[in-house]
């Protein structure tokens, strides 16, 4: 490639038009929920500051991130993103293979060192020295360590990078383990998700290349920009929920009508994420508008919260299968007949006590 | 304390000789003053209305299709009825918080435990024993006796502490981030790490704890009214603890 300095000329020398480049400006400004005079300080940064290099790192994963990644809603963003991230490393996109790709990787490094962002796709085992997952020989956990030392920030991409995802449910035998656990010492931003909406992840590079900083993070280091509110909160079906209209059975009448999915395990009211605004595949649906309930993606642990079907899901830890209120049922259930068995003794005792007194005249007696 | 009454104490005919001993003799201490007495039975309404509605949350009613979803907000009610209660129940706790402290001894009983007296631990014990027919004779207690504050404690003050701070963090989520709920609450989710998800189910769990709570304190209360030495359900009304006897022990 030859000698690029900034995105737009990326996006030009790709042939991308300076209106469709202003359209991407606006569209990101919207999901970064930015006011419209932002468009021009973005499209200025895009125009003038140097490009953010990017080294994109798959670790234990399913490609799903990376599969969003390159599926922008805005027809550009497929070339946005592709030029955002260094093509010289990402294991999908990237056209190098072998030692050359490992050559590109050292050269991405040495030449940005301390300025690139170290983008994470799943994330690395522990288990036995980390030989669960290799990646050019090496066990993966060395090259994350090896190519986060260099790095500006982390992103972790996605509900493996953030928090594991399935690989770590339990017994999560590779000892799967989220990122932030093994870099401690770089600034890193979550984006769970499996996967991440696609303007989610591009709306984050194009913040910090505007911004020169993080966006601003909730408690969990997600951008609150896109994770601070619940699916739960922006449904299109929460009036349903209000008013107490369920689906109660898969293809009922109400799920014709559209009634919220609650009672089908749907985890939308304990999900933060961004679907239910942004939407899927440009905006076109997304899981609760298709029918079925959100599964908790973005949330920590979610393989481990019981089935994705149910509201009130299985505790594991009675080593049954029953959730919170059948076991608080049954526990009530047994001190109830305790006590059922307890004051009937009582009641004999105090019979007893009352035969046993008469005689003695009223010295126990009120 | 006692509340002898020099002459006639009691009113009336139907009293002989007999009963006017043991008028004579009765003795009664003033043990739950009114913010207690108060605090009980609003906290006792507000755990009833909490829990229906808290297991409603959980597990709604049947859809009832009355009107359009804008024209109807059934499931809004049942929220709305927990989301009262609890901040009823929590305001309320407060203020019992605050009377433990500027209250009479009785009312700082439930929220510690004299865990270093081997005296109370042995009390603890004689009260095990009394309930599992082992002892005869149950003995005169002013306030709570040690076993129940050992259930008052664990139960009503970490129990209901524990719902309050769970209730509000997950209030908070609906009230969106930066909220107060969410801004004094929101480390909840950090403690058990991070899906709030388990926080519904620990929330939902605490209820059962208090309903086992309730199963037994109303068992134990009544019973103790009828086989102990001494009131315990019109204590709760009139705050006075009256003895059956005036046997020392």
């Amino acid at each position: 490639m030859p000698e690029i300095e900034t995105f737009y000329d990326v996006m030009r020398t790709q042939g991308i038009t300076r209106r469709s480049f202003m359209k991407y400006c606006s569209l990101t400004a919207s999901a970064l929920g930015l006011g419209p005079a932002f468009v021009p300080q973005i499209a200025h940064a895009m125009e003038t500051k140097p490009r953010t290099p990017v080294i994109w790192l798959n670790g234990l994963e399913c490609t799903c991130c990376s599969e969003s990644f390159i599926r922008g809603a805005h027809p550009l963003a497929k070339d946005v993103v592709l030029s955002m991230i260094s093509l010289d490393y990402q294991h999908v996109l990237m056209a190098a293979a072998g030692h050359a790709a490992e050559a590109a990787l050292d050269e991405a490094m040495e030449k940005y060192h301390g300025n690139y962002i170290l983008a994470v796709e799943g994330n690395p085992p522990l288990n036995e020295d980390g030989m669960f997952c290799i990646s050019a020989g090496k066990p993966f956990v060395e090259k994350l360590r090896h190519v986060a030392e260099g790095a500006k920030a982390v992103i972790s991409w996605g509900a493996c990078a953030s928090y594991g995802c399935v690989q770590a449910a339990k017994p999560n035998p590779t000892q799967a383990t989220p990122v932030h656990k093994v870099i401690t010492d770089k600034p890193i931003i979550k984006i769970p998700g499996c996967p991440p909406i696609a303007e989610v992840m591009t709306g984050v590079i194009t913040y910090m290349l505007t911004f020169d900083r993080l966006p601003e993070l909730d408690r969990q280091g997600r951008p609150a920009m896109f994770y601070g509110q619940r699916i739960h909160d922006k449904c299109y079906r929460r009036p349903h929920f209000d008013a107490g209209q369920f689906i109660e059975t898969w293809d009922d009448d109400n799920a014709r009508k559209g009634y919220c999915l609650y009672k089908m395990g749907c985890k939308g009211p304990t999900t933060y994420n961004a679907c239910s605004t942004i939407g899927w595949n440009e905006g076109t649906s997304f899981p609760i508008q298709s029918g079925h309930g959100c599964i908790g993606c973005s949330e920590d642990g979610f393989w481990d919260q019981g089935s994705f079907y149910d509201r009130v899901t299985d505790l594991t830890q009675f080593g049954v299968e029953k959730n919170a209120d059948q076991v608080g049922f049954a526990a009530a259930g047994v001190v109830g007949g305790a006590i059922a068995i307890h004051a009937a003794v009582s009641a004999l005792k105090q019979a007893q006590k009352k035969t046993q007194s008469t005689p003695e005249t009223n010295k126990e007696e009120v | 304390m006692t509340d002898s009454t020099a002459s006639s104490p009691l009113a009336g005919t139907d009293a002989d000789a007999e009963d006017l001993a043991h008028v004579s003799r009765q003795t009664s201490v003033y043990v739950y003053e009114v913010p207690v007495r108060l605090w009980h039975w609003i906290n006792a309404a507000a755990i009833v209305v909490l829990c229906v509605t808290g297991y409603l949350i959980g597990s709604p009613p049947p859809t009832m299709i009355i009107a359009e979803a804008t024209h109807q907000f059934t499931f809004g009610y049942i929220r709305f009825a927990h989301f009262a209660a609890g901040n009823i129940l929590a305001v309320a706790f407060l203020g019992r918080m605050y009377w433990a402290i500027f209250g009479n001894h009785h009312a700082r009983q439930m929220f510690y435990l004299p865990i270093l007296n081997v005296e109370w631990w042995r009390e603890v014990l004689f009260e095990i024993r009394w309930y599992l027919f082992l002892e005869k004779r149950p003995k005169k207690y002013v306030g709570h006796n040690p076993l129940a504050q050992l259930a008052m404690f664990c139960f009503v003050t970490l129990g209901v502490g524990f719902m309050i701070i769970t209730g509000f963090a997950l209030y908070g989520e609906g009230l969106g981030a930066g909220s107060w709920a969410d801004r004094m609450f929101g480390w909840v989710f950090l403690v058990v790490g991070g899906n709030s998800h388990v926080v519904h189910t620990l929330h939902h769990l605490g209820m059962w704890w208090i309903v086992i709570f309730m199963i037994i304190h109303i068992y134990v209360a009544i019973r103790e009214d009828i086989m102990s030495r001494q009131s315990i359900v019109s204590t709760m009304i009139s705050g006075h603890r009256t003895f059956k006897d005036d046997d020392p022990n």
